[in-house]
């Protein structure tokens, strides 16, 4: 396995060649906010709040660090004006749709943003992917997907593999940065549990 | 559409999960919309999760995921029908029938569709029921074409 050596906030890392720059920051100890990144998923890339500057073979872009790959002389930047700027307007973004979130509270805070920038419009999902991706990737189950396109896009519960599956697992509630989806587990068991002929698994 | 017919169309794709979209319009085309069912056949056969189905079936606005009513209203938003009033239009039928563009209500009478130019921009507002074209529509003669219909 090849090992490569980049610069990250001006700290020379050596990293792995199969690592992201995301893991190649984490392991020499340099934070970069995320919200959609999960060791055991796929990068996903859906919230974009660890963007960063990275300059390779002379040429600056911004990239998402949780699917960028290592690459040898590389130089990242975690935290320019830029990037900070970048990152506030996506919290203010999300926080409108998640008012009550803790997990973005606490990153609004910290990087000095501003809650009240838009106007509340909560839907309280801000489509992270992560309860979709780790029931999908890991538990093999799908037993929730995304619907519809565009600003009606949202979660989803299929019912039939609900009632089976979810019960005794609920991994996915913890990863959710919002509360967005127990509320949507509970309308889900509230809609079928209607139903004559359902059984939720705890009752067998 | 039974089971046979399904596994035909998906066969016609060599079983190919990339296919998923063609299949699924392969299905409407005959079956006019997708039933539950049929998308189960459909991720069983193709090993596409339901969930995942369910994504592209309601990401594209093709799929039809409830059955249509007996009579398909399209309703003509393009840009000389709206500027001919067509919103006007779109707002009573969708008082006079209770439903709004893409739905069809509950007696399965009336599927209410808008679409964006029909080809007749100097005859809008224009209504097309059944393939029958209805021509410089007022709300009110709206109105009396779609009571027609039982
Ligand atoms: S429900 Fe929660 S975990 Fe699932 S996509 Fe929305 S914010 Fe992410
Ligand atoms: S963590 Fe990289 S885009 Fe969300």
């Amino acid at each position: 396995m090849g090992v490569v050596t980049l610069t990250i906030d001006n700290k020379e890392v050596k990293a792995k060649e199969e690592m992201t720059v995301l893991e190649a920051a984490q392991s020499a100890g340099i934070d970069i906010p995320t919200l959609c990144h999960h060791e055991k998923l796929e990068p996903y890339t859906a919230c974009r709040l660890c963007m960063v500057e990275v300059e390779s073979r002379g040429r600056v872009k911004l990239d998402t660090a949780c699917s960028s790959p290592v690459k040898e002389n590389m130089v990242v930047r975690t935290k320019t004006e830029d990037i900070i700027k970048i990152r506030r307007t996506l919290l203010e973004l999300m926080l409108s749709h998640a008012p009550d979130s803790r997990e973005l509270q606490a990153l609004v805070k910290e990087y000095g943003a501003d809650k009240d920038r838009f106007e509340k419009e909560a839907s309280f999902c801000i489509h992270c992917g992560l309860c979709v991706r780790y029931c999908a990737e890991v538990k093999k189950k799908s037993a929730v997907g995304f619907i519809n396109s565009g600003v009606r896009r949202e979660i989803s519960f299929v019912p039939e593999i609900a009632s089976k599956e979810c019960w005794n697992c609920k991994e996915c509630f913890e990863l959710c940065p919002t509360e967005a989806l127990q509320t949507a587990y509970l309308f889900t068991v509230a809609q079928i549990s209607d139903s004559p002929s359902f059984e939720l698994e705890s009752e067998k | 559409m039974d089971n046979d017919r399904i596994d035909q169309i998906i066969d016609k794709h060599q079983g190919e999960a990339s296919s998923l979209i063609q299949v699924l319009l392969e299905i409407q085309r005959e079956n006019s919309w997708l039933p539950k069912e049929i998308l189960e056949r459909v991720s069983e056969k193709l090993q596409v999760s339901l969930a995942q189905i369910q994504h592209t079936a309601t990401f594209y606005k093709a799929f039809r995921l409830v059955p249509k009513g007996r009579h398909e209203i399209h309703i003509c938003n393009g840009t000389s029908c709206h500027v001919r009033g067509a919103q006007g239009v779109i707002d009573t039928v969708q008082d006079l029938i209770g439903i709004r563009p893409g739905q069809t209500d509950l007696d399965s009478k009336f599927t209410l569709e808008t679409c964006n130019c029909l080809g007749r921009c100097a005859l809008g507002p224009v209504i097309e029921i059944e393939g029958k074209t209805h021509s410089k529509m007022s709300p009110a003669e709206a109105k009396d074409v779609i009571k027609k219909y039982e």
